[in-house]
């Protein structure tokens, strides 16, 4: 059966399995006193879908040369990424409260040689469309059919390379590429639009060659069929997901000050106590 | 034979590529080396990335991130400054397999100016933890380096100059062994150059001129800029007394200060660092930029004299 199909149940399972990676997001930025709670709960949907269903990997053998890869090249939303793979196996969860800690695997900004099931270290923005341009170049060199999927902020695509490497996709001619903006419209000083105009996205990447699916990145229903859409097309598409930054706790969403900070015990209850009763809308 | 090193290095790459099928070649829009030509003579296994060289590291480090050897090559100046931040934290962060190969280096490159002479490549380089870094001093060189890039595993910068130089070595008997500096003459112990890259022509010459006037030198070529052969850097402190470093890049950061890190902490001696003086390049004649900076035959000949009169007067003073 085609990893894109689902049914009911599957979504039922994934809409519980993103609440469990929001409570570990939460949990863990608390415990390090540090982080980045907004952009990694915008993303959250996104990566339980890839993970979870869609994403052709074994965390038993996380170096198969075959698996499907991700860069999360928006590197500081690393817990949402941390908590997808030690939820599905690549590492032990109680891990997970090591963040940014000394000698922990799990680095303030991903590290590749560090964690089990991490295809590519990431941090520093606007630089991982590219590693996953090498990664579909390499696939295609050796007749291997797996799919690059890269992640990235809206914040992000302010940063030049990013076209550089979308226009080296086009040229290319990488189906095996698939790119994934999460659009939540807020970065660390505000709104995106107040800091530098980003639209119209959808027509920048038009102009680039590529494809554009557009998407409600916090409906798990309407996820995994913008992954399946995207999986059929034939040149390098960009799935834009239109998130809320902080989603699911409601005094971090669209609030720019919960970029990069961490709850107070206080607010860590509330936001479990909300992400335990939250659905997604 | 006078054959530019990068030229020398290309050719043999793609000379080895006709018998090894496990690298591939990512190229900027440059004549670099000759890899322009890499997808022609084996399609499939270059990538062009258009002007656009930080999405060329990237890229590059997405290749080497699936198991695959990778070399770049672009213009130093582009691949250590331009693609700085990619080289730094996508290819030696994550330790990957890339070798970088940086063309046009130092005041060699002339005509083209400051904004093409890489000057400070070596400095940035060396700092990246993980990086390795070789400057071949002829063709001769340039082609051992190119068979043990290939089998080399992790982040590599290889220098490379752009006009033909004079071969040194006899191929017959030259072996490249990496992080090994090479004695190249030995007319004494009264003091030791260090050289690395194409500079090492003119301090044989002026070697040779001080052997006719009574001063004995010897000559290293330090291939292998790091990791350092700090073996022979103390062994040539302890034997010679004062060490002279020779080489096209600038004064600050590049050999002369490796070699001084090595010095100081060991067995520190008067040294003299030959090199680019606080200045861009300019236009011109690599031969007068040369003279210009105190590089030529005639410098290294007098500053020579001058660097084993204070190794002299050290010695009395003990």
């Amino acid at each position: 059966m085609s990893r894109f199909h689902f049914t009911q149940t599957d979504v039922q399972r994934l809409e519980s399995q993103a609440q469990q990676l929001r409570r570990d997001i939460v949990s863990m930025i608390y415990a390090a006193k540090a982080g980045h709670p907004g952009g990694s709960l915008s993303a959250v949907e996104m990566i339980t879908a890839l993970y979870f269903h869609v994403m052709n990997i074994d965390p038993s053998n996380p170096d198969w040369l075959e698996r499907d890869r991700f860069v999360l090249s928006k590197g500081h939303a690393c817990p949402a990424l941390y908590a997808a793979l030690a939820r599905r196996g690549y590492f032990d969860p109680a891990l997970l409260n090591t963040l940014r800690q000394y000698k922990s695997i799990l680095q303030g900004h991903p590290d590749m040689n560090k964690v089990p099931g991490l295809d590519m270290s990431t941090g520093s923005l606007g630089n991982g469309l590219s590693i996953g341009l090498g990664m579909a170049l390499s696939a295609k060199l050796h007749r291997q059919n797996y799919t690059t999927y890269v992640m990235l902020g809206d914040g992000e695509i302010q940063e030049g390379m990013v076209w550089e490497a979308a226009m080296a996709a086009n040229h290319h001619d990488l189906k095996n590429l698939i790119a994934i903006v999460d659009c939540n419209g807020v970065q660390i000083n505000g709104w995106t639009n107040d800091i530098m105009t980003l639209e119209p996205i959808a027509d920048k990447w038009k102009a680039f060659g590529w494809a554009v699916v557009e998407v409600n990145g916090h409906n798990m229903k309407d996820v995994l069929t913008a992954l399946h859409t995207a999986g059929t097309m034939r040149k390098p598409t960009v799935i834009l997901m239109r998130t809320v930054k902080g989603k699911g706790v409601s005094f971090m969403e669209d609030e720019s000050k919960w970029h990069g900070a961490a709850p107070s015990e206080e607010e860590l209850v509330k936001a479990l106590s909300e992400i335990n009763m939250g659905g997604v809308v | 034979m006078a054959l530019a090193t990068r030229m020398a290095f290309g050719h043999e790459l793609i000379e080895i590529a006709k018998t090894r099928e496990d690298f591939v070649v990512c190229n900027a829009d440059t004549k670099t080396c000759g890899l322009e030509k890499f997808g022609e003579y084996f399609p499939g296994r270059e990538f062009s990335f258009g002007i656009a060289e930080q999405n060329l590291v990237g890229g590059a480090a997405g290749l080497a991130a699936c198991g695959n050897k990778v070399f770049i090559a672009t213009f130093a100046v582009f691949a250590s400054m331009r693609a700085c931040e990619q080289v730094r934290t996508f290819v030696c962060y994550p330790n990957l397999n890339v070798t970088v190969i940086g063309t046009h280096a130092g005041l060699q490159v002339g005509g083209d100016g400051a904004t093409h002479a890489a000057i400070e490549d070596v400095a940035i380089m060396r700092s990246f933890p993980n990086m390795t870094v070789v400057q071949p001093a002829d063709a001769v060189a340039a082609r051992a380096i190119a068979h043990a890039a290939v089998d080399f595993k992790g982040p590599l910068y290889v220098r490379l100059h752009r006009n033909p130089v004079a071969d040194i070595y006899d191929p017959e008997t030259y072996h490249f062994e990496w992080g090994k500096a090479n004695t190249v003459a030995d007319y004494g112990s009264d003091m030791t150059m260090i050289v690395s890259g194409i500079l090492l022509k003119k301090a044989l010459d002026a070697a040779a001129i001080l052997k006719d006037q009574g001063v004995g030198v010897r000559v290293l070529d330090m291939v292998t800029i790091k990791p350092l052969d700090k073996e022979a850097v103390i062994k040539a402190a302890k034997d010679t007394g004062a060490i002279m470093t020779i080489e096209d890049h600038t004064i600050f950061g590049g050999l002369g200060s490796a070699v001084a890190e090595v010095v100081v902490q060991n067995c520190p001696v008067p040294m003299e660092i030959v090199g680019i003086q606080d200045r861009f390049g300019e236009s011109g004649d690599p031969e007068l930029l040369y003279r210009d900076h105190g590089m030529d035959v005639d410098s290294i000949v007098k500053k020579t004299k001058a660097l084993v009169g204070k190794r002299l007067c050290k010695l009395k003073m003990k």
